[in-house]
């Protein structure tokens, strides 16, 4: 009985670890090297990136997914992995192949109103209620897109409607699509090699003939001609492309890199073409012919010589395209909702079957550790990739936020072993790391920072101390919901616990809470102050009443009031947890409320489909406060039972220290 | 008597309003913060955070009502609260330091926060590639400068300040052989050179500016816009008057006139704040991150010559990094759209230092605090 309590979470754990193990392994190429490939180092937003995530990001912009599944299979099939393009085969057939990337599904459109504007209501693969196009699809109703974008552009953001922001929405992805198509050659070449040989003999002569004919010689126009006509391709290229993808020719000049077009068009006037260029006209004629050898050999030669020139560019595309491959945040959130699931089934089970509910209990612990290293895994991992602090913006700022509440609960759980921390983290990591996902939808994460932020040592501080706060206050509020559920709907709350049973959980609750408030004060109130002495540092003003200072101002006064609402005995136990779970609305609004104002120094850009969502966790929590507001003899757990009923000897769970 | 003195002093002293007190003030930065949608940061600002009282105005009528505490007023209370709490409370004990602490850190920072709104001057410097300047510019104010240019070497300056405009009547100054006399005084106006629907012509007689029409604008709200006074100020002698002339924030250049064998300029321009001091901008970079509009990094490298003590050097200003001199500070803020000139916000703020002051005492008290019910919350735990 006691070997199953403690056999049964470490079997758990192992089978979700070993999957994480199993995720970790570097993949391996098949006959194309498409992985060497994904790992190239270019370019794109101000820092150097691979070509893996240039693919991934933009599709995450485009399709809201990282890959291309190729069958369409019905959503509720889980248990069927369509066979998909992985985002760097994805850009690799945009690059090289764009009339079959023309027919692929990758553009998602959802707003009903647009779809019936453009007439696409029975066109698109519709897959778990959601439309996807492809640009064929798209072509005929493309000049009625940008029309309207067009309109949109010109107004500020606050005053488009949603109709406007989606319709914008396509047309930048549209255009990004088309930048894609024209980044390594123009869209209708097939055979790039060709191209680049024609034009590299075509120079001697079309030069010769510019340069007559500047000085008023007889020149030969149609070698003239012919130059011009080849370089004119690469204009295309030089004008359209989107990550610069050829390196620099001095590597002591790091930012120098350029898209391929105006890397082709220096040959003008040095006479030689980059290396870069060549491989990239190889890969891409050989992606064409499917010459797998040859394309192979030129990702090969390629990096051979970029490890020579570029080794810290070259690593530094090969450590993201891993970081990209192995997904932590994503195995941190499955492993989180599964501890929460377990940690709730503990409680389910406490009263029926105390040795169910013990293992669980444990499970559920034990799950969150490995969440919370995988978690701070990625974290660390990111971190090193940007050389920055852990948050740099609100996407960051997220999984922060839930890496500080997973903290705060298994410090919680290790105080009190009943289950409740792991629950809290579980449900928190989730929560705040699928808020994280959909915020990447915007793009790029590790966008550069504007010039007011790039400061290491005040993104360290200010930034690291106040997510903290912020953390803190979501665990006590989270901790003050366990609270009224528990109280209302059950009579746990008077259930013994601690390693003596010395007191009820209800008890217990309330010094938790208590005790996170108290951190969630220090933490937002320091971070709070950091920050003015920032903005005094940058701005001139130690405090400007800006959105998001008063945010963080808002959450420290109230904290400050439960402190003293609690010293004053003003509240006890119940109006504790109603004044905690009214501090998230306070946080979420302070985190996300006030950047949706659009307005202050501190809106950098972002959100606005999350409105809707922010007003109903906004309503949920009210519904919670009114629960909490129930006259005591409504609850279970405080309603007077004879004393039979009550739990005298309470479930004795083999409780050894972990 | 006694007995209301008590009774105001325990509710002074009393937790409750402490509670009170700041579920006002939650609600305040909430409500200003809203504000600032429709309002815009400055005018936000000043009606809830900058005022004892947040007002109400029926449309219809200039009555205002004050309907909730404003930001002065709560400042205030708490302050008032806080001392009256420890005067009542306080015995001297180990275990109260903490408390003490974090209270005198807020002390520290609601005062030092109060000085910073009384007592802060903010200015800007906006300089040209080359250009030098020994004196910054108030962004929202206005002055009407009156500079007599006799001697080449020296000019003299007498300004008159908004404020005193917008009261109008005479003003005298001795070193001036007129009186300034403010006819009439617009706070936000707009000019045109045709008659134009709503506008009225300006009823000066010398000068230029003399066929202009003109119309008052209510004041603004955008924070990226601002007022531009006009105003019609007639100079008078014992002798009679020597006109009326238009002043203006629109007009770039200055009146020019000569009275008893002297010369002046004169013009409505934004307050000037003089420094014993020259400052070059050398040279403006803005550079931004390769293939992006991101800017990477904002700098002004100036040159600062001071002829009294004959300093003379150079000094970088970019982002994150001010240069503070001579009890000023300079911040890189904006620059122009040709990236030619830069912008430095300048700041003087004689309580600049109080927030550092309060976050470290608050905070060391924090710790000390809750480290104590943390200890005590561990100790109790251990299994006897």
């Amino acid at each position: 009985m006691n070997r199953m309590v403690r056999i049964v979470p470490w079997l758990i754990v192992s089978v979700f670890a070993l999957e994480v193990l199993v995720a970790l392994r570097p993949r391996r190429d098949g006959e194309w090297w498409m992985t060497e490939f994904g790992r190239l180092p270019v370019l794109l937003n101000g820092r150097v990136q691979p070509l893996d995530s240039v693919g991934r990001n933009s599709l995450l912009q485009m399709r809201s997914t990282s890959d291309v599944p190729l069958e369409n299979v019905p959503g509720w099939q889980f248990w069927r992995h369509p066979p998909k393009l992985r985002a760097t085969e994805w850009l690799a057939e945009v690059f090289f192949r764009p009339d079959r990337a023309d027919e692929r599904p990758i553009f998602l459109i959802h707003h009903p109103e647009l779809l019936s504007a453009l007439n696409l209501q029975d066109r698109g693969v519709e897959r778990s209620g959601l439309r996807y196009f492809t640009y064929q699809e798209l072509r005929p109703v493309l000049g009625t897109v940008f029309e309207q974008a067009r309109q949109a552009a010109r107004l500020k953001d606050p005053q488009r409607t949603p109709y406007q922001k989606q319709v914008l929405k396509l047309a930048n992805a549209v255009g990004l699509y088309e930048q894609l198509k024209n980044s390594v050659q123009p869209e209708t070449t097939r055979d790039l090699y060709r191209l680049l040989e024609d034009y590299r003999a075509a120079i001697p002569a079309g030069v010769a003939a510019a340069r007559a004919s500047t000085s008023g010689n007889a020149a030969d126009d149609d070698a003239l001609r012919k130059l011009s006509d080849l370089a004119r391709q690469f204009d295309r290229v030089a004008r359209m492309a989107r990550p610069m993808i050829i390196p620099p020719a001095d590597p002591v000049d790091k930012d120098a890199w350029r898209n391929l077009g105006e890397a082709a068009l220096e040959a003008l006037q040095t006479g030689t073409i980059h290396p870069a260029v060549e491989w990239y006209a190889h890969m891409a004629s050989a992606y064409v012919a499917g010459d797998a050898a040859r394309f192979n050999r030129a990702v090969g030669d390629y990096r051979a010589w970029l490890a020579e020139r570029f080794p810290q560019q070259k690593a530094k595309g090969r450590a993201e395209h891993y970081f990209n491959q192995i997904k932590l945040f994503l195995r941190a959130t499955i492993l989180y909702i599964a501890a929460f699931v377990l940690a709730v089934g503990a409680f389910v089970t406490w009263g029926a079957a105390a040795n169910v509910s013990e293992a669980l209990r444990r499970a559920a612990f034990y799950l969150v550790v490995l969440a919370l290293t995988v978690h701070t895994a990625g974290l660390v991992f990111r971190m090193m990739l940007e050389g920055r602090p852990p948050v740099t913006n609100l996407y960051s700022s997220a999984i922060f936020i839930g890496w500080g509440t997973c903290v705060f609960g298994l410090f919680l759980e290790r105080a009190y072993r009943v289950g409740l921390g792991s629950a809290v983290a579980g449900l928190a990591g989730f929560v705040t790391l699928l808020i994280a996902h959909n915020l990447a939808l915007g793009g790029d994460t590790m966008e550069m920072l504007r010039a007011v932020l790039d400061t290491n040592f005040w993104l360290a501080t200010h930034v690291v101390v106040i997510t903290l706060g912020y953390s803190a206050t979501f665990v006590a509020g989270g901790l003050a919901l366990a609270y009224v559920a528990l109280g209302v709907f059950t009579n746990l709350l008077r259930w013994p616990v601690g390693q003596q049973r010395e007191v009820s959980l209800g008890d217990a609750l309330t010094k938790m809470v208590y005790g996170v408030v108290c951190f969630a004060t220090l933490f937002s109130f320091t971070g709070t102050v950091l920050g003015g002495i920032w903005a005094d540092q940058s701005w001139g003003r130690f405090w400007g009443w800006d959105p998001k200072e008063n945010g963080a101002l808002m959450i420290v006064l109230w904290n400050a009031l439960i402190l003293h609402a609690r010293w004053g005995g003003l509240v006890r136990a119940r109006g504790l947890m109603n004044l905690a779970i009214f501090g998230n609305i306070i946080t979420a609004f302070s985190w996300f409320g006030t950047n949706m104002l659009g307005i202050g120094l501190h809106s950098y850009g972002f959100m606005d489909a999350a409105f809707h969502w922010l007003m109903a966790f906004n309503a949920s929590q009210l519904a919670f406060i009114a629960l909490g507001l129930l006259p005591l003899r409504w609850w279970r757990s405080f309603r007077p039972t004879p004393p039979a009923a009550e739990p005298a000897r309470a479930p004795q769970p083999q409780l050894s220290p972990l | 008597m006694g007995s209301w003195a008590h009774r105001i002093y325990a509710c002074l002293s009393s937790v409750r309003l402490t509670v009170a007190l700041l579920a006002l003030a939650v609600v305040l930065v909430f409500w200003g913060t809203m504000a600032q949608v429709t309002q815009g940061l400055y005018k936000a600002q000043n009606d809830f955070f900058r005022s004892f009282f947040v007002y109400w105005q029926p449309a219809w009528s200039a009555w205002r009502v004050p309907i909730f505490p404003g930001g002065y007023l709560l400042g205030w209370l708490m302050v008032a609260n806080l001392l009256a709490a420890h005067f009542r409370y306080y015995q001297p004990s180990r275990r109260k330091i903490g408390i003490v602490l974090i209270h005198s850190g807020i002390l520290v920072l609601l005062v030092g926060q109060l000085l910073t709104d009384l007592l802060a001057v903010e200015s800007q410097l906006h300089l040209r590639h080359g250009e030098t300047k020994n004196y910054s510019e108030a962004s929202r104010e206005f002055e009407l400068a009156i500079v007599d240019t006799t001697t080449p070497e020296r000019d003299t300056v007498v300004a008159i300040s908004q404020h005193r405009l917008a009261r109008g009547g005479d003003v005298e100054i001795a070193t001036l052989p007129f009186t300034v006399r403010i006819r009439e005084y617009l706070p936000n106006s707009s000019l045109t050179d045709r008659p134009t629907e709503g506008y009225r012509p300006i009823p000066a007689t010398t000068g230029f500016g003399t066929g202009l029409w003109w119309r008052r604008l209510p004041l603004e709200t955008d924070p990226d816009r601002r007022d531009v006074p006009s105003a019609v100020v007639e100079l008078v002698t014992r002798e009679g008057s020597l006109g009326r002339y238009v002043v203006s924030g629109y007009f770039t250049r200055p009146h020019e006139l000569t009275h008893d064998g002297r010369t002046y300029r004169m013009e409505l321009r934004q307050t000037r704040y003089y420094k014993p001091f020259f400052i070059t901008l050398l040279e403006f970079r803005h550079d931004r991150y390769p293939g992006t509009e991101i800017p990477k990094n904002f700098s002004s490298r100036i040159r600062i010559v001071r002829p009294a003590t004959g300093e003379d050097r150079e000094v970088l200003i970019y982002m994150n990094n001010p240069l503070r001199y001579f009890g000023e500070t300079y911040y890189q803020a904006s620059f122009d759209p040709d990236d030619q000139g830069t912008v430095l916000q300048v700041v003087r703020n004689p309580s600049w230092l109080a927030p550092y002051f309060g976050c470290v005492i608050v905070t060391v008290g924090m710790m000390i605090q809750f480290g104590q019910h943390l200890t005590g919350w561990l100790a109790r735990r251990r299994p006897a």
